[in-house]
């Protein structure tokens, strides 16, 4: 028996594209629901990033809650949410909320912290207001450490978003859960390989968004893995 | 006019950077706040644009107590230099000196002319107006960051160890080119440095300090080399001059002038006699020796000194 070769003609049956379990409407499912918990979890980690980078307060106490909220396992979040809250999608994304606001945050606050002092000092003496710097000399400079977490956030939750078909009808995970119950291993194989294929495309499509932020004038080389900051911070 | 009035500032760690400072600072002048490195030069000049705010005393532009006035609206009046340009690195040039003329309301069409006259007016070509920052010198860089402290057209220009981080001769041109600057524009400017020739090059009024921005001794170059206030005052000013004193060597192709290092300075311009020059530039006492050594002032570019000068 060959799973792969069983999973290749899963992915090519024509029957698997009709209906409302068409793979084409799963992967758009596990898209949407990757791309508005990206933007839950940027709205909560991008301003609060942004303001331990420019203030430099409440460092200490989001690397530990980041620090934290990384070591919670999602499977166990999600459970926990959906027995509180019920099936449905509150609970996974909830608990991938939690899971991307980590790498956003840490990419948000490593940005601001490795600019270059001195500019942020020059920009203040020539007369720039705090929103102004914010604006006009963090944010830009920040880009490209920030979409390196956007990326890492995407990466983790386009993977575990297959957790979401085990509290709710959505995303690619159906067809792990379903291939799980029915022992059907071409459609489990078949599943896992459209989750790897999203991934990679997602990457490709941030590699070359963390390119096209870094401002130009900015010397190339700038440190772009966000978790070395986050660590050294967080020994 | 800038007046500091019994200004101290002790930052929260405790350190004293500045104590009891008090001093005018006239206007359309140059003053040359010089001093070793930790002698608060930085914390006094940023306190000009509240940068830094004193823990006592008070300091006044033109009569009106800066405490009262709104720390952003200030700066934007106020040009700032500072080692290193502190140019935003992701900004052409030209965006950089238009920026805060921008800030302040200025159209976008006009604050870049403008910004393009004020290449000409620190001697860089137009033709780097599209650069950014890092494709371009240090020199180029030093420029670009004068440029933009006059863009506001300032009254006052503070200016922090400007030339610090370029090398001896782009140095010297930006000196001179500052010094033309300041014969055009006649800014109120604020100089740091821990350069005493510097200081008594560009300084219409020198103030030197020691440590915890006590004030050593305030006055014109010629003043100050004229009359060290104290032991300090005179090493500080000697320390940096000692490689310059001269003495006369005669060699049988005639009479030269050699430094303390021994290299190979220049020859008296006129009579040649050792005694006459010691007769001109030296104790008394000095002028039968066959090397006559100059006192500590010579070469300085300052007034002879008639008699013992101590
Ligand atoms: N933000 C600060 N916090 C604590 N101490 C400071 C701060 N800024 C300057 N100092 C201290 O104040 C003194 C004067 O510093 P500064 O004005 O920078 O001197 P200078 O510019 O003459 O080198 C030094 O001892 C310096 O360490
Ligand atoms: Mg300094």
């Amino acid at each position: 028996m060959n799973f792969f070769a069983d999973a290749v003609a899963w992915l090519f049956d024509p029957t698997n594209y009709v209906g409302s379990n068409a793979i084409g409407i799963r992967v758009l499912e596990h898209l949407g629901f990757t791309l508005l918990t990206l933007v839950f979890a940027s709205v909560i980690a991008i301003p609060l990033g942004f303001f331990i980078g420019h203030t430099g307060r409440g460092r200490g106490l989001a690397v530990g809650t980041a620090g934290a909220f990384r070591s919670i396992p999602t499977l166990g979040l999600l459970t926990l949410v959906a027995l509180s809250v019920g099936i449905g999608l509150t609970a996974p994304y909830a608990a991938l909320t939690v899971l991307a606001i980590p790498p956003i945050l840490a990419g948000a606050y490593t940005g601001f912290e490795a600019i270059d002092r001195a500019t942020i000092d020059a920009a203040r003496a020539v007369g720039m207001s705090e929103g102004q710097i914010v604006r006009k000399v963090e944010l830009p400079l920040s880009l490209p450490l920030l979409m390196g977490g956007l990326r890492s956030a995407t990466l983790q939750i386009v993977a575990t978003a297959t957790l979401a078909a085990y509290v709710a009808d959505i995303g690619l995970g159906r067809f792990l859960f379903t291939g799980l119950k029915n022992l059907d291993y071409a459609q489990m194989l078949g599943g896992s390989i459209l989750v790897i294929l999203l991934a990679l495309l997602l990457e490709g499509i941030f590699t070359v968004l963390q390119k096209l932020v870094v401002p130009r004038g900015v010397a190339a080389g700038r440190p772009t893995d966000i978790w070395a900051g986050f660590t050294k911070l967080a020994r | 006019m800038i007046e500091f009035h019994s200004v101290t500032k002790r930052f929260p760690d405790g350190t004293v950077a500045v104590d009891g400072f008090s001093l005018v600072l006239p206007s359309r002048k140059t003053t040359v706040l010089v001093g070793t490195s930790g002698s608060g030069k930085t914390t006094l000049l940023r306190m000009i644009n509240r940068m830094v705010d004193p823990t006592s005393g008070s300091i006044e532009i033109d009569g009106a107590d800066i405490g009262t006035l709104e720390p952003v609206k200030l700066r934007r009046g106020i040009g700032y230099v500072m080692q290193n340009s502190g140019l935003l690195p992701h900004r052409k040039v030209i965006d950089n000196v238009a920026t805060v003329p921008m800030l302040s309301g200025i159209p976008k069409k006009r604050a870049r002319t403008e910004a393009l006259q004020l290449l000409d007016t620190v001697g860089l070509d137009r033709s780097l107006a599209n650069r950014y920052p890092s494709q371009l010198s240090g020199g180029q860089q030093q420029r670009v960051g004068v440029a933009r402290g006059l863009a506001v057209n300032p009254n006052i220009l503070l200016m922090d160890e400007p030339f610090g981080a370029v090398d001896p001769i782009v140095r010297a041109e930006l000196q001179q080119e500052l010094l033309r600057l300041q014969r055009e524009l006649g800014k109120t400017v604020v100089f740091v440095t821990h350069d005493i020739d510097e200081a008594f090059l560009l300084g219409d009024q020198v103030v030197i300090l020691r440590t915890g921005g006590l004030i050593a001794q305030v006055g014109s170059p010629a003043e100050i080399l004229a009359n060290p206030a104290d032991d300090f005052v005179a090493t500080f000013v000697g320390a940096d001059r000692g490689k310059r004193v001269l003495h006369l060597e005669s060699h049988s192709d005639g009479d030269v002038l050699v430094d303390a290092d021994g290299r190979l300075a220049g020859v008296l311009a006129g009579g040649t006699s050792p005694s006459a020059a010691a007769g001109a530039k030296a104790a008394p006492e000095e002028k039968a020796a066959p090397e006559v050594k100059a006192g500590p002032f010579a070469g300085s570019g300052a007034p002879a000194q008639g008699g013992d000068p101590r």
